[in-house]
Parts: structure tokens; C-alpha cells; sequence
């Protein structure tokens, strides 16, 4: 049951070059190198924006326009759960005159908004991401403070590329690469 | 092929919770360590009322009208309602930086500062960002080792990192911040207005009943009374004082930490740039704008230690407590229902490891509360 095998024949194999992936292979047989951190943009107030400076360490793993877009996407997503404007009046006055008992039943606008950047995230990540060796986490699972970009290395290709190159010798799960 | 324990724990994260809150229901409530005073506001607002509905609303009923005990009633339970909604609910808490993300960062500020000899206590650590054409300041919290966003202030109580921290209030026994404000401050815009209509009834109960047996034997028929009129007449000093005082910081969108540490005043400051220059608008955002779900997954799975270091070459079993670390309730049971398919497990799983509440002690030794924020007890001296 889950047996890893049967699991990967699914999408996409790995080649002994080692670029190809798909994310139940990044789990099971890549190490993480390193990560990336991307932080808020607060330029424009409190409202919840990230920045979309391209990271030194993915300049070798993937084009700066697509991680600049997924990032521009991300921010629109946010902006539009934040966005102050008539439906999110009624809903708040609404919610206020029955005494917020409404919530029991009822998801808001923002929650609604989250699940989809859940969703296009997880999109991302099979599409674009872990077929380049990284991986996005959801900024939800980190307070909405960072975007976490998981690095990864093939156990087959030693540690030769980005890991050294990186400063952020916090590198995680310490397994990182064969030794 | 693992030696699995017989019977799993679930544990959920908010056992795991670092900082000074307690939880109860399994996690669905949220509040500080003393409530006591919380259980005093209840009394308070139970026990008027209950005198009220049973003395005089029974004579006022008949006298006057039934509209009054009606009324009296739906203040109340809007009272009580959003009492609870600020007492029990997330008030906006920052989770602390998991130990990837405090390195990441303590090399970014190394990177700018440079490194400082032992022993010496190392600069601030502030970042400048310009926001609205106002530079504003970014704290790092030592504790939480993150760099607070504008407006966020840690509760030197809670031991947490609040968004938008307006106050620590020991009536309600929580801090009031972003997600929770708007609730406080129904709450005390109804309690001013109960506190106002039982006070304004019982005058003119007491008015009408001297009337047919006299004063003195009106008191002593309802002795209730007394005690009522004494309650409201110093929760209407305070309340009310403080529901005015709110309405002028909603004005103004300002927090009540903000104008104590007079952020926005003065000559040489900054102006506000939260504002929007219109009260309606600022109003509008305050009270009625969208609402941030909590960010701390409260009742979400953790995964055991102990498990894990079970697990082997050979990870998955069927219907076991296998799902990932840091999985939201909501997504619980489509992930299980994923990795049985054997497709794509969430991203979040795999940098499991980051969870260490071995460092956590450790850092905590080296970090007393760094610059303690006035704040909390500022504010709790106003209450």
C-alpha cells in the first residue's frame, strides 16, 4: 500500500543526470540542500504582500521570470482577500448583526481565497517547481511571515552544485547531500 | 516494516504551543494564563443581569411595556456574545520563526551589522521600510526571532508576538489585536449600552414603584436594586470612558499601544500612514473589513517523535497517524486520501525536522524579554 515503486512510475522518472523530478521522488530519494526565505513586502502598509526580488541561491535552479510570477500571482491572490471594498462591508456587517454566529456556518471571503492559493500552489509545485528540484511551501504554514523555497539535491549527484555555494549553512535536515 | 506503538496520542500542535497561553476544548479556545479577572466580568454582567430580568423587568413588563426585558435581553446576549468571541478567540499571535528561518535571518542581519565579540550586547536589530511615504521601523523580536511587522508588538504576558497589538486586557484575559479587535469593541459599545439602559430602568423602576409604596419600602422590597444602580454607576465611568476612547482611536486608526508610546504624535514623527484621512473609511476598515484566519493551526495534527524514528526504508502505512507534520485539519483528510491514491503528497511534508523543541529552550535562556514592551502594563494600568 503506497509502496514507493508503484508510486513513481507515475509521473515523470528520475534520470541519472539528475534534473528530472517529480515531488513523491523529491521526498523520497533527493536530500534538502538548502532554503530560501522570501520576505514581506511591507511598502505598501500591513496588507500582506512579499517581495519579489529574485533570491541569489534559485539563479542557477529556475527562470527568474517564473518564480517572479508566481510570486506576482501570490500577491494578487492576497490582495484580493484583503481588499476593502462593498462585499467585504456586507459581509462584516452582516457578520456583526448576527452577532458573528455566522461564522459557525459560513467560511469568509478570506478563508475562500486561501484555499485557492493553496491549491495554485500546490499547482505550482507539480508544474514548475518540483521538476527543478525545489519546493514551495505555503506561507500559511509559516504565519504568512515568508515564503519557504525548499533546495534540493540528488543523493546520485553529490552535492556538487548549489549547496556550496550557499551561505545559509542552517541547510536543514543535515542529511544534506551523500557524504 | 516498522515496530509500531499499539495505540498513537494524537497530538495536536496546540500542546506544542510555545508562549504563556492556555487552550481549552481541544484547542478551539484560546486565552491567557490569568482569568481570573475574566471570571469577575462575567460575574459582574451574569449577576446584574440575572437581578435585572428577575426584579424589574417583571414590574416593568406589566407597567411600562414588554419591549424592555426584550431589549434588555438582545443587548445582553450581544454583550455576551462578543465577550466570548474576544475572550476565546486568536487575537492575531505571529507563530514563532521555526529554527531554518531564525538562521536565515540572524545571517542576513550578521551580513549588514558584522559579527560582535562575546559578551557585548549585540546593536538593535531594526530594519527601515518606507511605507505610504513614511519611513517606519521594523523591530526584531528577540524571543519569537522574527522581525515584527508594523503595528505588531509582543505581549510581554502571553509571550507572543501580537499583529496590530492594541492591548492586553486582563477583563476579557486575552490580548486584543488584529482579529479580535473589532469583537472588544462591540463588546464595550453593548456593555456601555446595557450598563446605560440598567441603570436608566432601575431609576425609573425605583421612580415609578416610590410612587405607590414609598421609597424606603421600594428598596426593601428589591434590595437588588441598590446593587444594581451601584454596579452601573462605576462600569459606566469606565466603560463608557473607554468605549469613547476607542471610538477615537477607530477614527483615527490608531492602536491603544500606539498612542501610549505616541507613534504618531508630536512634531518630529511620523504621521500615521495606516490611516486613510476619513473617518467613515477608517471606521469601515477597523469594524467591518475582512478578517484574517488565525495563522496557528491550533488543531492541527502533529506528527510523534516517535514515530518517525520507527519509520525505516519503508514509510507508509495504511490509515496510521502517517500524514505529514503541519497539516491543517481541513487538509487532513484529503491528504490521507492522497497518499493512499500514492500521488502527490503535500508540499509541506518534507522539511519535517524543523519542529525542535529541544533548541527552543536553549535559545530562550540567552533572550530575558529584550527591550520589555511598555505597552501591556501601560495598558493594563488604564483598566
Amino acid at each position: 500500500m503506497g509502496a514507493a515503486p508503484s508510486a513513481v512510475g507515475t509521473s515523470g522518472t528520475v534520470s541519472q543526470s539528475g534534473r528530472v523530478h517529480s515531488l513523491q521522488e523529491l521526498r523520497r530519494s533527493a536530500s534538502l540542500a538548502t532554503k530560501v526565505f522570501v520576505q514581506r513586502d511591507y511598502s505598501d502598509g500591513t496588507t500582506c504582500q512579499f517581495q519579489t526580488k529574485f533570491p541569489p541561491e534559485l539563479e542557477s535552479r529556475i527562470e527568474r521570470q517564473l518564480f517572479e510570477e508566481t510570486v506576482k500571482t501570490l500577491n494578487g491572490f492576497y490582495a484580493e482577500a484583503e481588499k476593502i471594498g462593498g462585499s467585504s462591508y456586507l459581509e462584516g456587517c452582516l457578520a456583526c448583526a448576527t452577532a458573528y454566529f455566522i461564522f459557525l456556518c459560513m467560511e469568509t471571503h478570506y478563508e475562500k481565497v486561501l484555499k485557492k492559493i493553496s491549491k495554485y500552489i500546490q499547482d505550482q509545485n507539480e508544474k514548475i517547481y518540483a521538476p527543478r528540484g525545489l519546493l514551495l511551501t505555503d506561507p500559511l504554514e509559516r504565519g504568512m511571515r515568508v515564503i519557504e523555497i525548499s533546495i534540493y539535491e540528488d543523493r546520485c549527484s553529490s552535492g556538487s552544485s548549489s549547496s556550496g555555494s550557499s551561505s545559509s549553512s542552517s541547510g536543514g535536515g543535515g542529511g544534506a547531500g551523500g557524504r | 516494516m516498522s515496530v509500531m506503538v499499539a495505540r498513537k496520542k494524537v497530538v495536536r500542535k496546540w500542546e506544542k504551543l510555545p508562549g504563556r497561553n492556555t487552550f481549552c476544548c481541544d484547542g478551539r479556545i484560546m486565552m491567557a494564563r490569568q482569568k481570573g479577572i475574566f471570571y469577575l466580568t462575567l460575574f459582574l454582567i451574569l449577576g446584574t443581569c440575572a437581578l435585572f430580568f428577575a426584579f424589574e423587568c417583571r414590574y416593568l413588563a406589566v407597567q411600562l411595556s414588554p419591549a424592555i426585558p426584550v431589549f434588555a435581553a438582545v443587548l445582553f446576549l450581544f454583550a455576551m456574545a462578543t465577550l466570548l468571541r474576544t475572550s476565546f478567540s486568536d487575537p492575531g499571535v505571529i507563530p514563532r520563526a521555526l529554527p531554518d528561518e531564525a538562521a536565515f535571518i540572524e545571517m542576513e542581519i550578521e551580513a549588514t551589522n558584522g559579527t560582535v565579540p562575546q559578551g557585548q550586547r549585540p546593536p538593535p536589530r531594526i530594519k527601515n521600510f518606507q511605507i505610504n511615504n513614511q519611513i517606519v521601523k521594523l523591530k526584531y523580536c528577540y524571543t519569537c526571532k522574527i522581525f515584527r511587522p508594523p503595528r505588531a508588538s509582543h505581549c510581554s504576558i502571553c509571550d507572543n508576538c501580537v499583529e496590530r497589538f492594541d492591548h492586553h486586557c486582563p477583563w476579557v484575559g486575552n490580548c486584543v489585536g488584529k482579529r479580535n479587535y473589532r469583537y472588544f469593541y462591540l463588546f464595550i459599545l453593548s456593555l456601555s449600552l446595557l450598563t446605560i439602559y440598567i441603570f436608566t430602568f432601575n431609576i425609573v423602576y425605583v421612580a415609578l414603584k416610590s410612587l405607590k409604596i414609598g421609597f424606603l419600602n421600594t428598596l426593601k422590597e428589591t434590595p437588588g436594586t441598590v446593587l444594581e444602580v451601584l454596579i452601573c454607576f462605576f462600569t459606566l465611568w469606565s466603560v463608557v470612558g473607554l468605549t469613547g476612547f476607542h471610538t477615537f482611536l477607530v477614527a483615527l486608526n490608531q492602536t491603544t499601544n500606539e498612542d501610549i508610546k505616541g507613534s504618531w504624535t508630536g512634531k518630529n514623527r511620523v504621521q500615521n500612514p495606516y490611516s486613510h484621512g476619513n473617518i467613515v473609511k477608517n471606521c469601515c476598515e477597523v469594524l467591518c473589513g475582512p478578517l484574517p484566519p488565525s495563522v496557528l493551526d491550533r488543531r492541527g495534527i502533529l506528527q510523534q517523535e516517535e514515530s518517525t524514528a520507527q519509520e525505516g526504508p519503508c514509510p507508509r502505512g495504511p490509515g496510521t497517524q502517517e500524514p505529514p507534520a503541519m497539516q491543517g485539519p481541513r487538509q487532513a483528510e484529503e491528504s490521507s486520501m492522497k497518499q493512499q491514491d500514492g500521488s502527490i503528497p503535500l508540499p509541506s511534508a518534507v522539511p519535517a525536522p524543523s519542529l525542535s523543541d529541544t533548541e527552543m529552550p536553549e535559545e530562550k535562556q540567552r533572550t530575558p524579554g529584550e527591550v520589555p514592551v511598555p505597552s501591556p502594563d501601560a495598558g493594563r494600568a488604564e483598566h
